[in-house]
């Protein structure tokens, strides 16, 4: 039972740190920490584009202010092999963005790990990076 | 009869090609599913596999990475010494090429830095280069041949460079040097494709580390067709200037001979692209310096 335990925790530790392995392809994990925040808003624009893509959109602060976040994402050709496409998003679609990594210099940017769109479909690239 | 069914349906699919890629349109997030530039999904790399012998004297094809398509990405530098800071991956350098190295700033590896002090050629969409091609996101690779030379076009930045067979030397005195610098190749026996490569611009880095090299850099590489199926390569750094001694950047890095109809896919290195990515994503790391 002992053992089991000790294994379950090894295995979460391992699954951890798989998890916020620096993985992006052109530039490096230097200027992001590793939090996770969830955050719902509106898409104001995807771009499809190398080194990387990435998404920008639009939320509100508790005062009602917009707050404009920018979530980096891997490149096209990576992308595109996980359901992930140019066409993925839209402006005006209303998505949940998480992000594993945000930028150190307080500005709202962050590295995306999953959207959830209106009808509730998932993007992501599972535990790939 | 539910394996009749199944039967069936698989001769349909192999039988009528439209079908089949009606079936590539449907996606599935979170899952690797590879495809090729045409929305095909390209089968995965069967774990036995009891290969044909290879062609006499052929590279031609549509090779990718494998087992994944992704083994070439090489983020940290070269796959056989990747800039992890671990012993024995560190480079035999010359004091010039340690303070050559240390001059470089790259986003990846041991000496990566912030997005902001970052001094990569290739983010600002200058040319990859060689051997930075093949050891820094190293994807689809098509191969043509004729007697006199090798012709090969890379998926990153869809670029080519051509091997001469004809029996020409290299260049004695380089007076024009090149990104993809000047490359001869030979047959050492009817598996095995050696190419000599030097006259490389000293302005590339070898890897996405940053690693450095000088005008006299001769890059070596081993293309060693094992069956009909996969292809290996060696690839081997010889600098003096900046490395002690040679050193192998790839050992025998496996590539798999794709489907013929495998369209390689674009991933080009866009200038306007990348100014807007730097502005928007860069900037934004990059924010704290300038407050």
């Amino acid at each position: 039972m002992k053992n089991r335990v000790g294994v379950s925790i090894y295995a979460s530790l391992v699954l951890f740190i798989l998890l916020i392995l620096p993985t992006f392809a052109h530039h490096g994990n230097a200027s992001y920490d590793n939090k996770s925040v969830t955050i719902k808003g509106v898409v104001t624009e995807w771009r499809w584009t190398n080194p990387h893509s990435f998404l920008k959109f639009d939320t509100k602060d508790e005062k009602g202010n917009v707050v404009q976040w920018i979530g980096e994402w891997n490149n096209p050709s990576t992308l595109i092999n996980f359901g992930i496409t140019a066409k993925s998003f839209k402006v005006g679609d209303e998505v949940t963005v998480t992000m594993n990594g945000i930028a150190k210099s307080g500005v709202n940017l962050g590295r995306v790990v999953k959207v959830v769109l209106p009808d509730g479909q998932e993007l992501s690239m599972g535990n790939e990076r | 009869m539910k394996s009749r069914y199944v039967t069936s349906t698989i001769a349909l699919l192999i039988l009528v090609p439209g079908l089949g890629a009606q079936i590539a349109q449907q996606r599935e997030s979170g899952r690797n599913i590879h495809r090729d530039g045409w929305d095909r999904i390209v089968p995965d790399a069967p774990k036995t596999q009891n290969s044909a012998p290879a062609p006499v004297r052929d590279l031609t094809g549509i090779w990718e990475p494998t087992p994944g398509y992704r083994d070439g990405v090489q983020a940290t530098g070269a796959r056989n010494y990747p800039a992890d800071g671990k012993p024995e991956h560190e480079l035999p350098f010359t004091p010039l090429g340690l303070e050559t190295w240390k001059s470089h700033k790259p986003g990846w590896g041991v000496t990566a830095v912030p997005i902001e002090d970052n001094n990569d050629p290739f983010d600002i969409c200058d040319p990859i280069g060689f051997p930075r091609i093949e050891l820094f996101n190293l994807r689809a690779i098509q191969i043509w041949q004729n007697k006199n030379q090798v012709l090969m076009v890379y998926q990153n930045s869809q670029v080519w460079r051509n091997i001469w067979t004809d029996g020409r030397e290299l260049p004695k005195e380089i007076l024009e040097p090149r990104w993809y610098g000047y490359s001869v190749g030979k047959w050492t026996d009817d598996y095995t494709f050696v190419v000599q490569t030097s006259g490389l611009d000293e302005r590339t880095w070898i890897d996405n580390a940053g690693r450095p090299h000088s005008d006299e850099l001769m890059v070596q590489e081993t293309f060693h067709r094992v069956n009909q199926d996969i292809m290996e390569l060696t690839l081997t750094i010889n600098d003096p200037k900046m490395y002690t001694k040679p050193w192998n950047a790839l050992d025998k890095f496996p590539l798999r001979l794709q489907p013929e109809w495998f369209d390689i896919r674009e991933q080009v290195c866009s200038a306007s692209e990348a100014a807007d990515y730097n502005k928007t994503v860069g900037a934004g790391a990059a924010a704290e310096k300038k407050k």
